[in-house]
């Protein structure tokens, strides 16, 4: 594929607002994790809540999209002038010419939960003003960004659970290719919800404490809230330097499991294998790995052989979940971010929480940060249903020297 | 512009069963009768799968098996891309009851049933495909975001492509917020090879979407997003060359070229 210039890129998470924050962070090595006491939740689990999502307001015209999701949503895009320059770029391509593809999970269904608190005692009917288009439907998110923003072009939510703002790349890139767009908002953002606090705990694989990825005695995830954004166009010739690049986009299915991974991770190795093959790259060329690492057993233990069977040992890798927590349908995004600021800092940032790391994983994991050139980086993310994405960023000044 | 060929078809809907059926009303051969969609169990899943398997599942995997059947080509290489426009209603209501009570507590299988890519998940289980597959959602417009997603799976290296695009009802109290009122689901086996099967080419349009002249069939398609492809199926019945617009996004509607 031809390469995307990811031209602006912003998050907002537990880790913080923008990607200052969120570097420093990084850098600092801070767990966003804290005991859950999440809007009534009874639960034994750490959570990465974004502090101020429910100060935000939405701006007047877009009332009616008020909840959660898109208020966290409009936290993110209020980051690093985030809006500001996309509505330039709208401006310089045209409002039809740009596309918004948005992964999210769960969407704003926090509303219908309490509006399902709230139902008429008589009728069972839901309280007056619940907004199902704008607020609950997977699509309510994109259609915010979509109207926040000034877009026309094509828009479509990825639904595809824990991949989902990864995919949103891939299917940015494809539509790009095509030519029907000349640029693209892509992103994710999942909030906090009692559906998917009490979903992973009925699975089992929510964590008592803060997860601890790739640590011998690793006993679930933490799930998390977050929004990422970035800003696409071709790439030309026209980045430089520490630009962000996206190289390639490598998609599969397991096939073999709703909720578990295929057990030796044949599905990530394929999404990978095809990252690299449609950046045209091998594997030596990667130069750290943000890993999908969750944190439950099953999860890490796949990763990890299907990460050793295509790169062996020596490519330093981690989870930032350790940090961010889990932020389901936003951890695509929010990681791409994080290898954009990587990249850009030459830092491997060390995967926290992990005490012991699991010697029966056949990995380079890093529990400390690391300080390295980086030219080339691979994100993971896997889904339930065995949805599996990995995409290959690079500076644009390693790129071009091949 | 985009384009592919139509090597399969499925279709499941209130007083529809099947694409050969479909196509004679769709002709104006045999009368529309409307009647309860019937959601034939997924007999490709295996018994723990399909006793998990809701409504939503039954749908997709349904209109998917009989496209796949029609196109005589192996489901285990295809691409599949799955266009829903809201999701497994009755799990999500079941979750909100289940989490509006005293104790919350959610069962694990209507928990991995309620992500929006769960027929994803169960189609790949079910034909062992391994190929890329997603799940994506665009309100109303969520027939022609798919369609659009499988053209371009296919510019972009795909060989052939399942689109799947189905809605089932949602019960009470959501029902009277979104008021879909049977379950509805087309599914197309689309080749990148220009031979076989029928042309099919897309551009963006500003005209309004085609309309069918039977009221019956016409209600079908305004009420349910998934049955916004009617147009493109009755052209598609009747084996002639022509041109419909389907419905997409409130901006832009999509116009599509059929050449038998």
């Amino acid at each position: 594929m031809d390469a995307l210039w990811i031209r602006h890129f912003t998050a907002a998470s537990a880790l913080g607002l923008g990607c200052e924050a969120t570097r420093a962070a990084l850098q600092s090595g801070r767990s966003a994790l804290a005991p859950c006491s999440f809007q009534g939740a009874q639960l034994r689990t750490w959570v990465g809540e974004v502090a101020g999502v429910d100060a935000v307001r939405l701006p007047a015209a877009l009332a009616d999209y008020d909840c959660r999701n898109n208020r966290l949503a409009q936290l993110a895009l209020s980051q690093d002038g985030f809006a500001e320059l996309a509505r330039e770029r709208i401006a310089r391509w045209g409002a039809r010419r740009v596309g918004v593809f948005m992964g999210t999970s769960t969407s704003g269904v926090r509303e219908t939960e309490i509006a399902y608190r709230q139902r008429d005692t008589q009728t069972g009917a839901l309280p007056p003003g619940f907004e199902y288009r704008r607020v609950h439907n997977a699509f309510a998110l994109t259609d915010y960004v979509r109207r926040a923003l000034g877009t026309l072009g094509p828009a479509v939510t990825i639904c595809t659970a824990c991949s989902s703002s990864a995919k949103v790349f891939a299917a940015a890139q494809r539509m790009l290719a095509a030519d029907l767009i000349d640029a693209a908002v892509v992103g994710g953002v999942d909030s906090l919800c009692l559906t998917t606090l009490y979903g992973f705990q009925s699975l089992q694989l929510t964590a008592p404490g803060p997860c601890r990825p790739f640590d011998r005695s690793r006993d679930g995830l933490s799930i998390s809230e977050a929004a990422g954004f970035a800003w696409l166009e071709r790439a030309g010739d026209q980045s430089e330097g520490s630009d962000i690049l996206l190289l390639g986009a490598g998609e599969s299915s397991d096939a073999h499991h709703m909720s578990s991974p295929h057990p030796e991770g044949a599905g990530a190795r394929r999404a990978m294998q095809a990252a690299l093959q449609a950046a045209q790259l091998d594997a030596r060329d990667v130069d750290y790995i943000n890993l999908h690492g969750t944190g439950t057993p099953s999860n890490d233990a796949a990763e990890a052989r299907a990460v050793h069977a295509l790169f062996g040992s020596a490519v330093p890798c981690s989870s930032t979940k350790g940090a961010s927590g889990h932020a389901l349908g936003a951890a695509g995004a929010l990681e791409a971010v994080i290898c954009a600021l990587a990249l850009q800092a030459g830092l491997m940032p060390g995967g926290l929480n992990t005490r012991e790391p699991d010697e029966s994983l056949p990995v380079h994991y890093l529990t400390a940060n690391q300080r390295a050139p980086l030219a080339r980086v691979l994100s993971n993310s896997f889904g339930f249903g065995g949805a599996n994405c990995a995409l290959l960023f690079a500076r644009a000044d390693a790129a071009r020297s091949g | 512009m985009l384009s592919a060929q139509i090597l399969g078809v499925g279709v499941l809907g209130p007083g529809l069963s099947d694409w050969q059926s479909t196509a004679a009303v769709l002709r104006g051969e045999a009368p529309y009768t409307a009647a309860p969609s019937v959601l034939p169990p997924p007999a490709a899943l295996p018994p723990a799968e399909r006793r998990r398997a809701g409504r939503m599942v039954r749908l997709a995997l349904g209109v998917g098996a009989q496209a796949v059947a029609d196109a005589g080509v192996p489901a285990a290489t295809l691409t599949a891309v799955f266009a829903s426009s809201s999701g497994d209603g009755d799990t999500c209501h079941e979750i909100c009851l289940a989490l509006a009570g005293a104790e919350p507590a959610i069962s694990p299988t209507r928990f991995h049933n309620s992500v929006h890519n769960a027929a994803a998940g169960y189609w790949s289980i079910a034909h062992g495909c391994q190929a890329p597959s997603t799940a994506l959602c665009a309100l109303d417009a969520s027939f022609g975001a798919g369609l659009l997603e499988a053209l371009l799976q296919l510019r972009c290296g795909a060989e052939a492509v399942l689109l799947a695009a189905y809605d089932v009802d949602y019960p009470p109290p959501l029902r009277e917020h979104r008021p879909i009122p049977d379950a509805f689901g087309v599914a197309l086996v689309l080749g990148a090879a220009p031979k076989g099967g029928t042309g099919l080419q897309l551009a963006f349009t500003q005209e309004p979407a085609s309309r069918l002249s039977d009221p019956a069939l016409e209600a079908l398609r305004g009420a349910i997003p998934a049955a916004r492809s009617l147009p493109l199926l009755q052209l598609l019945s009747h084996r002639l060359q022509g041109c419909v617009v389907l419905d997409y996004l409130p901006e832009q509607s999509l116009q599509l070229q059929l050449t038998p």
